[in-house]
């Protein structure tokens, strides 16, 4: 069927339909509006998350600043000794600063600002065996020359099963929304319909084929889709780059994480946006033309 | 060819057609009498697909009606016209555009359809009144532009619901007439009608429905009060309509 037929006659519904159609739009911005910010909790949930598993094979033995390289030699030989452990490393506060500074980014200039360096030498135990670290923590904890361990697998554990219990919550609000959504569209297109029914019939009995009767009402609910999901990427971009630029920086020293790039976030927000508003829309107009959809 | 064979069509408790088979040839007029309710517009549907049948077969040139995959039911009915007793015209289309429309959503190229609806209007007598909207037009003439539309595609059958039911007797004789110039040109009429004057001056094959099967077949024939219980042209109800 002609395709350019159909796009005018969408057009032209949603121009006859305009209160309806800004209404339908209206609620779906809202929509997505509030699955973006879970969208955003998600993601930066996950991107916390992660960071924190990374973090989670390791054990930070802090040391005390005099310790000399003959002890540090027979304590790292030692740690090595104990079951479970794959690996150490030796971290100079130097290099520990170094590192600091990569992770905040462009955040790192807060840390110039300090006259010492704050941070002590360490040795970074890497564990072969998660089920191992406590009594390996048990183990290095008596040791000469160890000033503190950092390793909380409580605070680990707990913080995994927020993570998780977020994403599920999340998911479920997600889907629920979008649910509603649809509806929302199939009850505009519904009305563009019953407007039509007469003309439906009409072409039904003159022998119109069912993609040529569909097809604008399916771009009808297409474009309501899309124009939603610009709309509303956009302001969540917008939204969410206000955020970060408030407060960026009290989360990533709350957290010691970042907040997910916003140009990353957004982009990724206008694919899955528009794949959602495209599916909302033809989801919505599928319902609602059902009855016509008989034969 | 039209064959309807022991075809039968219930709406639950209500008979629609109880097995009716019939023939009717190319190019015959046809008048379908009886009662309201007594299955007319059960047998117009069951031609068209509007509804199933539950049971027999209706062979239309070639191919079994009752049968047809729903993606083959368009094509059978462009096949077809159609005139609704309430003439249902789009009232916010002109009557060229009311015309243009059904040659449009089949498709057909623009050329063809400016070609085409000038012709159709000449037909029916209605040129100059191309850019008026059906209200602007009376009764007689709107139904005039019902049939230009029906037979615009040129159907090989036309089916014509009561399309005198809401008119006074002259404007539903210049109807007959139109039907009568189609019918001459080849085109097969199906006429569903309660009126008594018509089918008794036209001399047609009038079949005669009552509670769901054929109760007389007759060339010729004429209008048999007590075959129909309801001689008043009632509007609409139980006619074909868009709903």
């Amino acid at each position: 069927m002609s395709f350019a037929y159909a796009v005018k006659q969408a057009f032209s519904q949603i121009g006859r339909n305009r209160i309806m159609t800004a209404a339908s739009l209206a609620s779906i911005i809202a929509i997505l509006l509030v699955l973006g910010v879970f969208f955003i909790v998600v993601v930066n949930v996950n991107n916390m998350a992660e960071g924190v598993k990374k973090d989670f094979d390791q054990i930070q033995v802090y040391l005390e600043d005099n310790v000399d390289p003959a002890q540090l030699d027979v304590l790292q030989t030692a740690i090595g000794g104990i079951p479970g452990v794959a690996g150490t490393t030796y971290l100079t506060k130097d290099e520990a600063l170094e590192q600091w500074k990569e992770k905040w980014g462009e955040n790192a200039d807060l840390l110039d600002r300090m006259d010492t360096n704050p941070l002590p030498n360490s040795i970074i135990i890497e564990v072969a065996d998660l089920n191992e670290a406590t009594s390996i923590v048990a183990a290095v904890e008596p040791m000469v020359g160890v000033e503190r361990i950092n390793y909380s697998q409580d605070t680990v554990d707990k913080l995994l099963s927020v993570t998780r219990t977020v994403q599920l919550v999340s998911l479920v609000i997600i889907l629920f929304l979008i649910f509603i959504s649809i509806m929302v569209v199939s009850n505009t297109i519904k009305l563009t319909v019953v407007a039509r029914e007469k003309e439906i019939a009409i072409m039904r009995y003159v022998g119109a084929t069912n993609w040529f009767i569909r097809g604008p009402f399916l771009l009808e609910g297409v474009i309501i889709g899309l124009i939603a999901a610009a709309i509303s990427s956009a302001l969540v971009g917008v939204l969410y780059h206000y955020f970060v630029g408030r407060w960026g920086v009290e989360f990533l020293l709350l957290v010691s994480s970042s907040f997910v790039d916003e140009w990353f976030l957004t982009e990724n927000l206008l694919i899955i946006f528009a794949a959602l508003g495209i599916s909302i829309g033809a989801c919505g107009s599928i319902i609602s033309m059902r009855k016509f959809l008989e034969r | 060819m039209i064959e309807f064979r022991k075809v039968s069509k219930s709406y639950g408790a209500n008979i629609g057609v109880k097995g009716i088979s019939i023939t009717i040839d190319d190019g015959e007029f046809v008048f379908l009498v009886g009662p309201s309710g007594a299955g007319k517009t059960t047998f117009v549907k069951l031609f068209l697909k509007m509804v199933d049948a539950d049971r027999g077969h209706i062979f239309y040139k070639g191919y079994d009606v009752t049968k047809l995959p729903p993606r083959l039911v368009p094509q059978h009915r462009r096949s077809l016209g159609i005139v609704f007793q309430d003439f249902s015209l789009l009232p916010k289309k002109t009557v060229y555009e009311n015309i243009a429309f059904a040659m449009e959503i089949v498709q057909k190229a623009p050329r063809t359809i400016r070609r085409m609806v000038p012709q159709a209007l000449d037909l029916v007598g209605l040129t100059k009144e191309a850019d008026k909207l059906p209200n602007e037009l009376s009764i007689g003439e709107q139904q005039r532009v019902a049939i230009a539309r029906s037979i615009i595609n040129n159907p090989d059958v036309l089916i014509a619901d009561e399309p005198t039911g809401n008119l006074d007797p002259e404007t539903g004789w210049e109807i007959m007439r139109l039907l009568e110039q189609i019918n001459r040109r080849g085109t097969t009429v199906l006429m569903v009608t309660h009126s008594r004057e018509i089918v008794n001056a036209m001399n047609k094959r009038v079949v005669a429905i009552k509670n769901g099967r054929i109760v007389r077949d007759e060339k010729g024939g004429l209008y048999h009060p007590e075959e129909d219980d309801d001689p008043v042209p009632r509007p609409k109800e139980g006619a074909l309509s868009l709903q």
